[in-house]
């Protein structure tokens, strides 16, 4: 008896119910969806049609539409620019995980319990400040009269020129994504299974053959994840470069910034530029999403 | 409350070699002491089980002599020789672990091989041993499998060849089958049994579950609150206990609180607080008669008691109670008799063919004076 009131009203309501799953996602996703497609799609898509516009510059009568500013790009000049793009990326991801493996490790296996929040707390705490800040910070560090070369004097070595050279942009590259990877290194270590270490130690493996044949292979996901990450921020940073590089280490981000905002002015070969690294760095989210440890890269 | 001394009287007495041996080992975690004083001997080849309800220390007993936890007091032997500074990963023994912590990178052959590996074993001979070990568990065609790819059971399996395939002198079983369903469980105790027969290699198994050491085991030690209640074969564990709590942890029991009375030969008279006179003819769980007025538990098997007029006409413990429940099993009959004094007693009845009588009318119960023991308290 109770239920037949009940019946009439949710029959009564059912085409207000089908309306509001039909709103409800427009509600949900047009203010984020607008935001998305105003800033980033809609600037993409132009850059993609600069990019096909040979020799394209502001203020200038548009050419016709033709691949040049991607055949520009061969040229060995910026092919240099590519490669010295690339290996920075890449020693980055290195030298970030030789030296965020060991952290995560004993953050995450060996320091008591209770102090691992506190320490990976300090580990973050330089992402907290802006990267222009941690550039300039470098640059005190590195410069003739710095830090490192009063260091260096004080134990009668000879002083270095530090700055505008490859190993500047080594060293700011890496103090800025280092925090990432031992993050990501971190949230897979701790998950890492104990008992299996237990299990190894059982069937005769002592910890170092624990560690490479055990720890290692369960935290490849993590190592993959922390890798691509830092590789994918690496390869796009300028700040760093253009602070830190001097003008023997351009890079690809500091070309295209030239190419818009420099002498050159040349937006068609900057855009081709922009779309070359929009493509190198959906290719690592890509391997990320296949490879990665989700979860890890998630926090 | 008196603590009983264990002491594995048999064990050290035979001649036979023993594997393991525990010497007033302590285990305190953070200022909580999970094992108190546990002597204990191992022989070779024996299936030895250590029995207990959860946190009686019984895991941890197993991880000292794996090598996990070192002991805080005490001594650990395997084969004679002290294991006191010797790391897991050189004693001569390998674990089946309860969640089986199987490698999920590796694959079933491969786990099987990774202690082989670690011990430099020629390329023919781990080819040969990983595939005999394989066979034993009947998991030769799961061998590129992964882990992830196993039942519960496979994964058992793998677990357990993963161990014996290094020809340990003991192998630990820690809750082996705990994880798998009753039907499944009852086929790999089968196979444990063999297994363990065909191989004649010492196994120390870790259980909760009383049935699974009776019926696997040559010898249970029995454990409460990080002590040895009783070590022995599961006949004498389930028809001698030697304190309350193994005979109310092994089987089911219906316990009496009382003092002795008088005392009639070898026969005691306990009188419990509700005036229940009970007789009892003494067995060997007193290593000297208890004096009068001592207190004591009698224990009264449930299976034990029989319900109606004494055949033998006899009137010793012999009640009179109402039948308060009736519970069909299949083959036994549970009852629950109140007797006139208030005690409940749990009775099991083989189902025949009489009728039992109806609930709630009154009945009279009876077990003979050789039939229950009194135990210290």
């Amino acid at each position: 008896m109770a239920t037949t009131p009940l019946a009439e009203s949710s029959a009564a309501s059912g085409w207000q119910r089908r309306l509001a799953n039909l709103i409800q996602p427009i509600v949900l996703l047009l203010p984020s969806g607008l935001w998305l497609t105003l800033l980033l799609v809609a600037p993409t898509l132009l850059i993609l049609e600069l990019s096909l516009i040979p020799g394209f510059r502001l203020g200038q009568p548009a050419g016709s539409y033709g691949l040049g500013n991607y055949l520009e790009v061969f040229q060995p000049v910026y092919l240099q620019v590519i490669g010295r793009s690339l290996g920075f990326a890449v020693g980055t991801t290195i030298v970030c995980l030789l030296l965020g493996f060991p952290v995560a490790y004993w953050i995450a296996i060996k320091a008591p319990k209770h102090w691992r929040n506190l320490l990976l707390v300090g580990f973050v705490l330089p992402l907290w400040t802006s990267s222009l800040l941690r550039a300039y910070a470098w640059i005190t560090i590195l410069r003739p009269s710095g830090l490192l070369n009063t260091v260096l004097e004080l134990f009668g070595l000879p002083g270095q020129s530090w700055l505008n050279r490859s190993p500047a942009v080594l060293i700011g590259l890496t103090y800025s994504f280092l925090p990432y990877m031992v993050l990501i290194l971190y949230a897979s270590l701790e998950k890492l299974d104990r008992r299996l270490l237990e299990a190894a130690a059982d069937l005769g493996a002592t910890p170092q053959q624990s560690f490479w044949k055990i720890t290692v292979p369960q935290t490849l996901p993590g190592i993959a994840a922390g890798g691509l990450l830092v590789f994918i921020a690496s390869l796009g940073d300028f700040v760093v470069p253009e602070l830190l590089g001097g003008a023997s280490s351009m890079t690809v981000s500091r070309l295209i910034y030239n190419q818009f905002l420099g002498a050159t002015r040349n937006w068609g070969l900057g855009s081709s530029f922009s779309m070359l690294l929009i493509l190198a760095v959906s290719i690592a989210i890509a391997l990320l999403l296949k490879y990665g440890d989700r979860s890890a890269a998630r926090s | 409350m008196s603590q009983t001394v264990v002491q594995d009287r048999d064990a050290a007495q035979t001649d036979t070699k023993l594997d393991v041996e525990l010497r007033k080992v302590f285990k305190v975690f953070n200022g909580e002491t999970a094992v108190r004083g546990i002597d204990l001997t191992i022989r070779q080849g024996e299936f030895f089980s250590i029995l207990g309800p959860s946190g009686c220390g019984k895991t941890t007993t197993l991880r000292l002599i794996a090598g996990f936890e070192k002991p805080t007091g005490g001594e650990v032997l395997i084969r004679g020789k002290s294991m006191v500074n010797v790391p897991p990963y050189q004693r001569p023994v390998n674990t089946v672990f309860q969640s089986y912590a199987l490698f999920n990178h590796m694959t079933v052959w491969d786990n099987v091989a990774f202690g082989l590996r670690l011990k430099k074993c020629s390329k023919s001979e781990l080819q040969e041993r990983v595939g005999a070990a394989l066979q034993l568990v009947k998991m030769e065609a799961f061998a590129r499998r992964f882990p992830a790819q196993l039942s519960g059971g496979q994964q058992q399996r793998v677990a357990l060849a993963r161990a014996l395939v290094n020809r340990p002198t003991v192998v630990l079983l820690d809750e082996p089958l705990g994880a798998l369903d009753l039907k499944l469980r009852k086929e790999m105790q089968v196979e444990l049994s063999n297994l363990h027969q065909e191989l004649g290699v010492t196994f120390v198994m870790v259980t909760h579950d009383q049935e699974e050491a009776l019926s696997l085991s040559d010898r249970i030690a029995v454990m409460n609150g990080g002590r040895i209640e009783q070590i022995g074969s599961p006949s004498e564990i389930y028809e001698h206990p030697q304190t309350p709590f193994v005979a109310d942890f092994i089987g089911d029991t219906n316990l009496f609180q009382g003092r002795v009375g008088s005392i009639y030969g070898s026969t005691l008279q306990v009188i419990t607080p509700k005036g229940l006179e009970i007789l009892v003819k003494s067995q060997q769980a007193w290593a000297d008669l208890p004096s009068q007025s001592k207190d004591v538990v009698v224990s009264v098997r449930p299976e034990k008691i029989h319900i109606g007029a004494s055949e033998s006409g006899e009137s010793i413990n012999c009640y009179e109670g109402t039948l308060k429940h009736v519970m069909y099993l299949g083959t036994h009959v549970h009852c629950v008799v109140e007797l006139r004094s208030g005690d409940s007693l749990t009775v099991l009845q083989p189902n025949q063919s009489h009728r039992l009588p109806e609930l709630h009318s009154v009945v009279q119960v009876y077990w003979s004076a050789a039939d229950c023991l009194a135990l210290p308290v």
